[in-house]
């Protein structure tokens, strides 16, 4: 029997495993549709910036009713996942709570005090889950409410919160029915008053069952949950820290440069330059047209975001009812790459499928809706920039396609032919200090 | 000093035929060389400058815009040329320090132009106003915004984008007002709408404009003014004002104004 349960346990673990590596290599894959772009410098600076943004979550407090519930979230999962690994250890070796004895020294029962810790965890995180639920269904904050998660985001934020619901009842249940850890003198504060409640005066056998069933529950729950998110946007809880580490060090307001165009104005401004040239079949293209023009960066972004909003919720463009959301521009790029992804995976045409992430996943009204303010860059907390893909977009639509709005273009014309946005002669720049 | 001594402007050209380098070259820019509303920030600064002894010249019609509203509208062929044309003006005058009243300006010089060979040291008017007033080069006694209440309009391109919050707050504080804080302000600091060269476009369609909502967030701070530090802020401001029709009880001001009239300059 107990071969049986080992069997299976290894059967299912494995399995769930092979199936997360197969979908996190299609991410990768995904992701490195993107261009190269080199990113090791200043790394005592990148380091501080991961520990401060992504595991101290400090861009998070700047809204502290859901910072507080996150970080109970956050905390729990990451302290409960302990007991997970005995989950696990117990799951190979056909044990049962292999660490009880071992840590639970005379007159310290650490193992005891452990569990009692988790419990209550438990509890805060069931708590922060029903609260989250409240204020996206109930309460409905704008930007949990906001039209660009109707369909599949919503349900997928849904299922995010219900699975942490249920493994948190399976693991409070798997304690409460635990005869041998209920009857060994240790008062539990979440199981041992539900011991007493439900299963008190159940037979040693029917408790068994109970157990092995919730624990079964919470071991098929954690590798369900393990291989949904690479399909979710709960993704965030691994790509966060990669993501934080890598992000943009430089002044917000600098744009990133580019050589391409240097080695061109260079040899229009001086006859001698010579450009590097350019590699074999390599036609220069400017800004970015779909995603694999993009930087791998960009695209690591729209697989960070977790779609909380908070972008678009301090988008100053947004808020005054344009079509701009800077969420939707992550959401889009990752619908890209999703189906680029699924069209490789099918021996399709991926890229080439004749679509384009500018004009078909995002549109020139939602471009040029954007102030360039940095608002959503500074409330992202993960140093996401949807910032740098409006721009690299903006870059291929003016470089590439000439399109633009006719007075932005008038404007650009003055700069060129006369040196100011305006139509005033360069001749006259001098005359305020002649005016009184 | 009189009027005519304090909005004394020399040109890099002249300083340099008279064999002198000016320590700060002040970039005014586009809008605070042609623009009726700017240009009285740039006179208002110049004389601060001249009151305070500062060694200093402009470019003049060797000047040309920086390129920002280029860049930022996704045209880098032509930021590059403007900023290349520029650096080759300001390297061949050997400019080391850079004041602008333009936050645009500011960016684009300091962060933008040192990948294309220009690199200079780039300080914001009001950055220079604070280490003016820190060390005694001007000093404010009871100026006429003495006890007034004041809010102050953080530029994105100074604040988020380079992280400048305190210096304009710093030098309004040297007023003696009552600064009050938008609910919006510093790092989560509301766009006035002019950025990413919205300021010559017409904005895309929408349910109200980014410059009423702000104006409308300013005006809920019952302020005797609107303090501003850069030239597209102001005039958006301006603009948000005089929709709620309240033009005539609070007024939009660049820091450096406040900073000139509080000393009758």
């Amino acid at each position: 029997m107990q071969l049986v349960s080992i069997i299976a346990f290894v059967l299912v673990f494995s399995a769930a495993v092979a199936l997360f590596v197969i979908n996190i290599r299609k991410i990768i894959r995904n992701i490195n549709l993107g261009k190269d772009q080199t990113i090791n410098d200043n790394k005592p600076a990148r380091w501080r910036q991961m520990f401060l943004v992504a595991m101290g979550q400090s861009k998070m407090v700047a809204r502290p009713i859901p910072a507080f519930f996150h970080l109970i979230i956050y905390v729990g999962f990451v302290l409960i996942n302990i007991e997970v690994l005995e989950i696990l250890v117990d799951g190979f070796t056909g044990s049962h709570r292999i660490f009880m004895n071992v840590l639970n020294f005379d007159g310290f029962p650490l193992y005891n005090i452990a569990i009692a810790f988790f419990e209550v965890l438990a509890v805060l995180v069931l708590i922060a889950c029903v609260v989250f639920l409240y204020r996206r269904y109930i309460l409905k904050v704008p930007r949990l409410a906001h039209k660009d998660l109707d369909g599949w985001p919503r349900k997928d934020a849904t299922n995010i919160l219900a699975a942490e619901i249920v493994l948190m009842f399976a693991l409070l249940v798997m304690n409460a029915a635990d005869h041998t850890m209920q009857t060994a003198g240790f008062t539990f504060p979440i199981s041992t008053p539900l011991y007493n409640a439900i299963f008190h005066g159940m037979t040693e056998g029917a408790m068994h069952t109970v157990v092995l069933v919730a624990w079964w529950l919470h071991l098929i729950g954690i590798l369900a949950y393990l291989n949904y998110l690479p399909f979710s946007k709960h993704f965030h809880i691994v790509l966060a820290f990669p993501n934080v580490w890598y992000a943009k060090l430089t002044p917000k307001g600098q744009f990133t440069n580019m050589e391409s165009v240097t080695n061109e104005v260079k040899a229009m401004l001086d006859p001698s330059f010579t450009p590097p040239p350019l590699a074999e079949g390599e036609i220069p293209k400017f800004g970015a047209k779909d995603v694999n023009d993009l930087s791998w960066k960009n695209l690591l972004d729209a697989y960070s975001c977790t779609e909380c909003g908070r972008c678009t919720s301090e988008c100053p463009a947004n808020q005054t009812g344009k079509l701009l959301s800077p969420r939707r521009i992550m959401m889009a790029t990752r619908d890209r790459m999703e189906d680029v992804g699924k069209s490789l995976d099918a021996k399709g045409p991926g890229l080439a499928d004749g679509k384009s992430l500018l004009y078909d996943y995002i549109t020139p009204e939602e471009l040029w809706a954007c102030t360039s303010c940095n608002a959503c860059v500074q409330a992202c907390p993960v140093n996401i920039d949807p910032l740098n893909i409006i721009v690299e977009l903006r870059r291929s639509m003016v470089m590439e396609d000439s399109k633009m709005p006719d007075s932005l273009a008038l404007a650009l014309t003055n700069i060129e032919n006369n040196g100011a946005p305006w139509q005033f002669s360069p001749a006259d720049r001098l005359n305020w200090a002649q005016e009184n | 000093m009189s009027n005519a001594e304090l909005l004394k402007v020399t040109t890099m050209a002249n300083a340099i035929a008279e064999g002198r380098q000016p320590e700060y070259l002040f970039w005014v820019g586009c809008a605070g060389s042609f623009d009726d509303r700017a240009k009285k920030v740039t006179k208002a600064l110049v004389k601060i400058l001249n009151f305070a002894g500062i060694d200093f010249a402009v470019l003049g019609t060797e000047e040309s815009c920086n390129g920002d509203p280029a860049k930022r509208a996704g045209n880098e062929f032509l930021f590059q040329m403007m900023a290349m044309q520029n650096i080759g003006t300001l390297n061949a005058y050997g400019v080391k320090k850079i004041v602008t009243a333009c936050p645009h300006c500011f960016n684009t010089l300091k962060n933008e132009y040192p990948a294309l060979g220009g690199e200079y040291e780039v300080i914001h008017h009001t950055q220079l106003l604070q280490s003016l007033l820190d060390t005694g080069k001007i000093t404010i006694e009871g100026g006429e915004f003495k006890g007034k209440r004041i809010t102050y309009h953080d530029p994105c391109y100074l604040g988020r984008g380079n992280d400048i919050y305190e210096a304009p707050r710093e030098v309004i504080q040297k007023l003696e007002v009552e600064l009050v804080e938008m609910k919006r302000s510093r790092a989560k600091g509301f766009c006035c709408g002019a950025g990413g060269a919205q300021m010559f476009k017409e904005a895309e369609p929408g349910n109200r404009e980014v410059n009423v909502e702000r104006a409308e967030e300013a005006l809920g701070q019952n302020p005797n003014v609107i303090a501003v530090g850069c030239p597209f802020c102001n005039t958006m401001m301006t603009d948000g004002v005089k929709h709620f029709e309240k033009e005539g009880e609070v007024k939009v001001l660049d820091v450096a104004e406040m900073i000139a009239q509080a000393n009758d300059l």
